[in-house]
């Protein structure tokens, strides 16, 4: 009895989080930054005169670039915060948290420290992307016989 | 046209990651890896081949096209170079991105130091 009581004190009392506004929030910057991107490829495949396949490697990097640089300023943190999902899924998420793992453990020094960490974050990206990847590609050559 | 795609489809993969991450007790890192997942599942029949047709670099921006990316440099590798190309070129396409990623974040964490 005594811990049903407590349990709903904790339940009523927990932090309330508004998720309306958060799912609104990360819809619109995630949606600002895919227009960002599509401007930019447009603006390298017109500038620099090369296919939209090159141009979106290089938008892909000018995000990067980006992310890290200004995660390093020490303000996007902030936006990480404020727009959660809307910077995490899009690309910037994955150099956000390699920088921001790189510059935390640099202290402990530069490979104990800084390269055993970088990876900490983005290290399940790349696992769970190459070991579903080459899972699918299977599948994908047996269905579809290859590209 | 394109530009009212890209904000729509980016926009919806970010909403579906926020949902869950409120609604869940799944970390951001669980999101990111089941997203990348998904955009590899979607590429069995080409299915994320058709929404970058239609959506542009809205599609490209989130991380689904990671596993997209991933998928389609093994099968140029595949065509190229037989069944082992599928390991030679898995990274091909997401080669450039990854590398700029450690690249810059190593450059960066040489000059900068934590804010807090």
């Amino acid at each position: 009895m005594e811990k049903k009581i407590y349990d709903k004190l904790v339940y009523d009392h927990r932090p309330q989080e508004k998720r309306g506004q958060n799912a609104v929030i990360a819809f619109l910057i995630g949606g600002i930054i895919g227009v960002i991107g599509e401007l930019l490829v447009e603006f390298y495949g017109y500038y620099l005169d090369i296919s939209r396949a090159d141009a979106s490697i290089f938008m892909i990097i000018t995000l990067i670039f980006l992310a890290s640089l200004f995660t390093a300023l020490g303000f996007f943190d902030k936006w990480v915060k404020f727009a959660k999902c809307g910077l995490i899924i899009p690309i910037t998420g994955f150099a956000h948290s390699m920088t921001s793992a790189a510059i935390e453990y640099k202290k402990e020094g530069l490979v104990t420290g800084l390269g055993a960490n970088m990876f900490k974050l983005a290290g399940t990206v790349i696992l769970y992307g190459v070991v579903s990847a080459y899972i699918f590609g299977f599948i994908r050559l047996i269905i579809m016989g290859g590209a | 046209m394109i530009y009212i795609y890209s904000f729509l489809f980016a926009g919806f993969v970010c909403l579906i990651g926020q949902l869950i991450l409120d609604n869940t007790k799944l970390t951001p890192g669980h999101i990111t890896s089941l997203f990348v997942i998904i955009g590899a599942a979607l590429d069995i029949f080409n299915i994320y081949d058709l929404i970058v047709a239609h959506v542009g670099a809205g599609a490209l921006v989130p991380i689904t096209s990671f596993g997209h990316l991933l998928i389609h440099g093994g099968m140029v590798g595949v065509t190229e170079n037989g069944f082992i190309g599928l390991a030679m070129g898995m990274f091909n396409l997401t080669a450039s991105g990854i590398t700029s990623a450690i690249f810059f974040a190593f450059i960066f964490s040489l000059f900068f130091r934590p804010k807090d």
